[in-house]
């Protein structure tokens, strides 16, 4: 099927089947390849985009789904305010090691500071449970995300 | 190559100059020259006339920060900011570009980064150093040594320039093979915990390029449909229901018979195709052994006498002193198969040159391998085949084999097509959970006897598990009368001085295919040898920092240094005041060269739930290059260690393995540790392994932790073996 998706601010036309998982169309078709794969199955994070400034899985989102959506991908997120943020907090901390995970992790960190501009240590560890890091960047990922919290209310 | 936005700078002024100063170390001594880009193949630096520095990185970034790591060695000896300097990864060339500890081969493993590539990139940027210098000098009529550089510019003598200006005179002037090095009083950016990673700005906003993002013009993706248990083939196989699937090009079986390749236009494609097809197997060669068979062979050689006297003890002696001692503990151990699972799982792409050249684009531990693999595959001499190093998601051991296996599929897929299009070899996790290589299934046997006094006067300790090495090519180098020394290290070469040890070895039977995985025999020994020495000092109600330290004392340099990172812990780490309620355990192992010491602590209980809410960690690996590197290391390597041992196992039933992906392999997860606070020993020795060190003690302090609860878990994965997790 033939159809348009409207992606960091421009209009995609895109042949793909319905069913194609969102992923595969971003890295294949459109070859932005910040967004990553890490499993297919919704359980690591790393293919993390916003559809409508949500975090979501582009793994497990069909395409036919997100045709009338809004989708944000990593390269697009320096746009953003929180975004910008998120990503100044994460190199004054150097948060990456291998860096697979963290446009995932990047992305749903600005899904939480959008709804909670202070979270706590508990609330980060429960909105990013998701988001696995193998290198296990986790304590820089928890004090990133407080430091972004810290540059946006300055 | 790996083009990363904070080379953006030096991309746009490159186009505008020519002429760069390369600087260089082989066997055959230092080189230098200046000119156009074939002035010097491989060069470990190139500074371009606008004063713009390029290190050449001889080791693949999979995190660890090797390409900081080697650029602030070439930085601080240059006389650059790190601003001013930016890297590039080495082509593949085991001559010039070979890991200085592992021979004619070009590798990333065993921690050795930066300890192999201390003084050879230090020497290469004092050389780059001391040319432009006599450069500047002969310029201007006067003395080098009243001149040095600073922040990219030469001074002295009453005069500034720019570094670049001299980049097409120094090549004139012979490096040398032992250029001045600065004085370490001098160094500005080695010890520095304010330096940044180069890497980071890519990986932040998504432009970084890892193997698995690589889409060359008219690339086929191809995924294998491997044989569900070891030593499978295929007998035929069924595409029909592939043809239906929009991309999909073609499926052949690969020449080494255990699956069945699948071309398709795209990943996703391929994917669908590859469910589509059906595959008849030959299973009469298979593996089809289960775990539990696997474990009651290990449990039954720790009950019979070792093969191998790993450390040529009396061992009867050493069996009869425990005997008759005082005090006798003893525990019996199990260690299951464990997969690395990197967050990019394997992936690399091959293509022709038009002149006939192979290139393969991968994130290689070590290219050495899959060069000379396609030596023999494709025929060619090495000078024919090229390996383009990109950034590496995570490895942990993973991205080198010693059969080179998913590059050498790469090759069998690619040769079995008329070449004429790139290939892209793509594994899912499924592929990587269950496609063998794991840390491989281990049990220890220790008996630890002690005096009235409560010292230790015998320990008779027995390992038993399918060796790593043996049956591949690193067994002639690696395996000495029969033991393969990654099965036991750490155990009879631990700096602890322990009277009346023996080490015994039993090689069981080849189960899978097994690998070093993040600090390989470490990963077991140091958790048997630590919980013993916890479970020794509680027998004999002796603290158990205080107990390992009189292990430690009497030594030389190394008992000092392992003590020195024990003592530290124990002191950041609140040793013996834990939160009302908590629980502390600790534990101190040597790896690598480098000593780290762990204090874990914890709350909760056993019903309801263990919550891990701190980790000290105090770590000596010598000169601290990077500081914040290695306290990321350390924060990394504890976590990949903690996670495992919480709840991670490989099992195999009647050969294939059982779980698939990480809802059946879970990861670490940001909520399983609330922090971790990491402390470097200061240290004038040179640099040891940062990458692996952190692992070993930290399963063997978490473990000990949770023996202040009363259960001694000496079987993996803890969640498997009576402990819950909050
Ligand atoms: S790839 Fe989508 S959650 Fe893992
Ligand atoms: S930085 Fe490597 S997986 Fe997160």
């Amino acid at each position: 099927m033939s159809l348009s998706l409207k992606l960091n601010g421009k209009i995609h036309e895109i042949e793909a089947e319905p069913g194609t998982p969102l992923l595969w169309v971003i890295r294949d078709e459109l070859k932005l390849t910040g967004t990553k794969f890490g499993c297919g199955v919704a359980s690591c994070g790393a293919c993390t985009v916003h559809v409508d400034g949500e975090p979501t899985r582009s793994c497990q989102t069909y395409i036919e789904d997100v045709q009338d959506a809004e989708i944000t991908t990593i390269e697009m997120i320096e746009e953003d305010k929180i975004g910008s943020a998120v990503q100044q907090a994460w190199i004054e901390l150097d948060v990456v090691q291998c860096g697979y995970c963290q446009s995932g992790q990047i992305m749903s960190a600005v899904g939480l500071l959008r709804e909670n501009e202070k979270p706590t240590a508990d609330e980060i560890d429960d909105y990013m449970y998701g988001n696995a890091c193998r290198c296990a960047a986790y304590q820089r990922i928890r004090a990133a995300v407080q430091r972004a919290s810290d540059i946006l209310e300055a | 190559m790996t083009l990363d936005l904070s080379r953006r700078g030096f991309l746009k002024s490159a186009a505008t100059v020519s002429v760069m100063l390369y600087v260089g170390v082989t066997a055959d001594g230092a080189k230098a020259a200046s000119g156009a880009s074939d002035a010097m193949l491989n060069p470990f630096v190139k500074i371009d006339a606008d004063g713009n520095v390029i290190a050449i990185i001889k080791h693949v970034e999979m995190g660890q920060g090797t390409a900081t790591g080697l650029a602030t060695l070439i930085a601080e000896e240059l006389g650059v900011t790190m601003d001013q300097i930016g890297f590039d990864f080495a082509p593949s060339n085991p001559q010039v570009y070979n890991n200085l500890f592992f021979g004619p081969f070009q590798g990333t493993g065993g921690s050795t980064a930066m300890a192999n590539s201390w003084m050879q990139y230090r020497a290469a940027g004092a050389n780059a150093r001391d040319i432009l210098i006599k450069a500047a000098a002969a310029s201007w009529d006067v003395d080098a040594a009243s001149l040095d550089i600073q922040n990219g510019q030469i001074v002295g003598s009453g005069r500034t320039a720019p570094i670049g200006e001299f980049v097409a005179a120094a090549g004139a002037f012979s490096p040398s093979d032992t250029p001045p090095l600065r004085d370490p009083s001098e160094w500005k950016i080695i010890g520095n915990a304010a330096t940044r990673r180069k890497d980071s700005p890519g990986k932040v906003n998504g432009r970084a390029m890892f193997a698995m993002d690589l889409h060359l013009p008219n690339q086929m993706v191809v995924m294998i449909k491997r044989t569900p248990q070891r030593g499978g083939t295929v007998a035929s196989f069924d595409a029909s229901a592939a043809q239906d699937v929009k991309g999909f090009i073609m499926a052949q079986t690969l020449p080494t018979q255990h699956g069945v390749a699948i071309y398709a236009e795209n990943t996703w494609a391929a994917m669908q195709a590859r469910s589509a097809i059906e595959i008849e197997w030959d299973f009469s060669a298979a593996e089809v052994r289960s775990s539990k068979e696997i474990k009651d062979e290990i449990m039954t050689a720790l009950d019979t006498s070792p093969t191998y006297n790993v450390n040529k003890a009396d061992r009867d002696a050493v069996a009869a002193v425990v005997d008759n001692a005082h005090t006798v503990v003893e525990k019996t151990f199990y260690f299951p198969l464990l997969a690395h699972a990197p967050m990019e799982p394997l992936n690399c792409t091959i293509e022709q040159t038009a002149e006939g050249d192979i290139v393969l684009h991968d994130g290689a531990q070590s290219p050495t391998g899959p060069h000379m693999a396609y030596q023999q595959i494709f025929g060619l001499p090495a000078e024919k085949i090229h390996i383009k190093t990109m950034l590496a998601g995570g490895s942990f051991g993973r991205r080198t084999t010693p059969d080179a296996d998913y590059q050498v599929e790469a090759g069998l897929a690619f040769i079995m097509t008329d070449r004429s299009r790139p290939v892209k070899l793509v594994w899912d996790r499924e592929d990587d959970i269950r496609g063998g290589y794991y840390r491989p299934a281990v049990g220890h046997k220790v008996r630890v006897g002690l005096d009235a006094q409560g010292s230790i006067v015998g320990w008779d300790h027995r390992v038993a598990g399918q060796s790593i090495i043996k049956g591949t090519a690193f067994e002639p180098m690696m395996v000495r009368d029969g033991v393969d020394h990654s099965s036991v290290e750490g155990l009879a070469d631990s700096p602890y001085i322990i009277p009346g040890m023996a080490v015994g070895l039993t090689d069981t039977q080849k189960a899978t295919s097994v690998l070093w995985w993040r600090s390989v025999g470490h990963t077991h020994t140091a958790y048997a040898m630590e919980v013993m020495m916890d479970m020794a000092a509680r027998a004999t109600g002796q603290d158990p920092v205080a107990f390992r330290l009189s292990y430690l004392s009497g030594g030389g340099q190394d008992q000092q240094r392992k003590a020195a990172v024990l003592k530290l812990a124990a002191e950041k780490g609140n040793w013996g005041k834990p939160a009302a309620g908590n629980m502390q355990g600790v534990a101190v192992h040597k790896s690598f060269g480098s000593y780290v010491a762990e204090v874990v602590e914890i709350s909760g209980n056993l019903e309801d739930g263990v919550k891990i809410e701190k980790i000290t960690a105090a770590v000596d690996c010598g000169i601290a290059v990077n500081p914040d590197i290695i306290k990321a290391q350390i924060e990394g390597a504890v976590g990949y260690g903690i996670g495992h041992v919480m709840r991670d196992q490989i099992t195999l039933d009647g050969g294939s393995v059982e779980q698939s992906n990480f809802p059946d392999y879970e990861p670490l997860r940001i909520s399983d540790i609330k922090s971790i606070d990491t402390h470097i020993v200061a240290s004038a020795e040179a640099p040891t392994g940062i990458g692996e060190p952190g692992t070993p003690p930290s399963a063997p302090a978490l473990a000990n932790a949770i023996a202040g609860l009363q259960l001694v878990v000496a079987e993996l994965p803890m969640s498997e073996n009576g402990v819950t997790f909050a």
